[in-house]
Parts: C-alpha cells; sequence; structure tokens
C-alpha cells in the first residue's frame, strides 16, 4: 500500500522534494513509517530522530496507525516566531 | 482567526484590533528579526508552514488562551515568505480587564507557538550561506 508523506523545510531540503511515496504493510505505524522512509530516503538517516509525524494535521506517537486516506507529514524541529 | 500572510505586520493596526472599552489591559508582542545570532551576521530570514495543519494549531491554541485566562481579545499573526531585518515576524495581542491575565497569556501564546506549530525560518546569512533552523538538530 502507498502512502504519501510531505515533507518541510531541512527534510525537503535532504530530499530535494516536498513529497515522497512509502510502501508500507495495511495496519502500519508511524514507527513502520520512520523505518520507510529512511530505507526510501537514506540521506534522511540522521534527521529522522528529530522529526515528529502529522496524521490528519495532529501531532502523531509512533504507534498511531495510519489509513489510505490519512494526510500525513514530516514535521522536524519547529522554529516560527 | 489567526493569520498566516506575506504581507508586513501592522502593529498599531493590532491594537486597534484588541483595544476594547472591556479592556484595562493591551499586551503586544512582536518577534523581529535579529540582525546577529552568536556573532554571526543575519541577512534576512524566510518562513515556511504546513498550511493547514498551522492553521488548524494556530486556532486551537487561541481557543485555549480564551480558556485559561479571561481574555477580551486576542490576534496572533505569523509571517511567511521573506522578513528583512528588524520587521516583526510574529504578533501576538491580547486585551484583557486586567493587566495579570493579558501578559500571561500573551507570554504562553508566543512560547506555545514556537513548541508546535508547524512553521519553519531559514536563516539567510550576510555571506550567502543558509540554512534551516531545526531546535535540537546539529546544523
Amino acid at each position: 500500500m502507498n502512502f504519501e508523506v510531505k515533507l518541510f523545510a531541512g527534510a525537503k531540503e535532504i530530499a530535494g522534494k516536498d513529497l515522497v511515496v512509502v510502501s508500507l504493510e495495511a495496519g502500519a505505524t508511524v514507527a513502520d513509517l520512520r523505518t520507510a522512509l529512511v530505507q526510501s530516503l537514506p540521506a534522511l538517516q540522521e534527521t529522522i530522530e528529530h522529526v515528529k509525524f502529522a496524521v490528519n494535521h495532529d501531532y502523531a506517537d509512533d504507534d498511531t496507525r495510519l489509513s489510505p486516506d490519512s494526510e500525513i507529514a514530516c514535521i522536524p524541529p519547529v522554529s516560527g516566531g | 482567526m489567526p493569520r498566516l500572510t506575506h504581507e508586513p505586520i501592522d502593529s498599531a493596526c493590532l491594537l486597534r484590533e484588541v483595544q476594547s472599552t472591556r479592556a484595562g489591559a493591551v499586551v503586544l508582542f512582536l518577534g523581529t528579526t535579529r540582525e546577529y545570532t552568536h556573532g554571526r551576521r543575519t541577512a534576512s530570514l524566510e518562513y515556511e508552514c504546513y498550511r493547514d495543519m498551522a492553521q488548524q494549531k494556530l486556532e486551537q491554541l487561541q481557543a485555549e488562551a480564551c480558556q485559561k485566562w479571561s481574555l477580551v481579545h486576542c490576534v496572533i499573526v505569523h509571517r511567511l515568505g521573506d522578513v528583512d531585518l528588524g520587521e516583526a515576524s510574529v504578533a501576538v495581542a491580547v486585551s484583557a480587564p486586567h493587566r495579570e491575565a493579558a501578559f500571561a497569556a500573551g507570554k504562553w501564546l508566543i512560547d506555545t507557538i514556537k513548541e508546535a506549530v508547524p512553521i519553519w525560518k531559514k536563516e539567510n546569512w550576510h555571506d550567502g550561506t543558509s540554512e534551516w533552523v531545526h531546535p535540537g538538530m546539529s546544523q
């Protein structure tokens, strides 16, 4: 099953794109996504432990399950203000 | 409703928005672009956000502030895109019947915005290099 993940700021710059598609089993969690994202984009290795993920505009724990219609975003440490 | 904008922030306009005969206190916080950070010279800042989530988070924080404190009005504005030196990148304006609530709500809002809202700044250094700011990550 394919999941689209939005990328921002430093993560977007490292990946060279603002959207990445990763393939995950049905019932996959945010933790699975973390692993798959690094496999897909090895350059994110150092960044991945620092990022949060948002599912449908809310921060999600690593055990949150993803569904195909979820809007998923990779949120590097924020620096607004 | 909180605003994410590419336009300069007009602080006098914000003060007019929150002033009220029901309020005895108005607090305005502006976050402005600093020229030197730890001795390094900034040319400009650039902001980007995850638009839908940032808007939603700002609305949640505004609602939470209004629940925690007795406020008359509360306005939050954050810039996007390029922000020149000395310009405001963020503004929080609150009015309340008494100053304790106005100060406390204003401080809580800017502190929490900086922690929780998906907005990022890029430092465009004077030497021509640039980098995204990600607190806690080595640059």
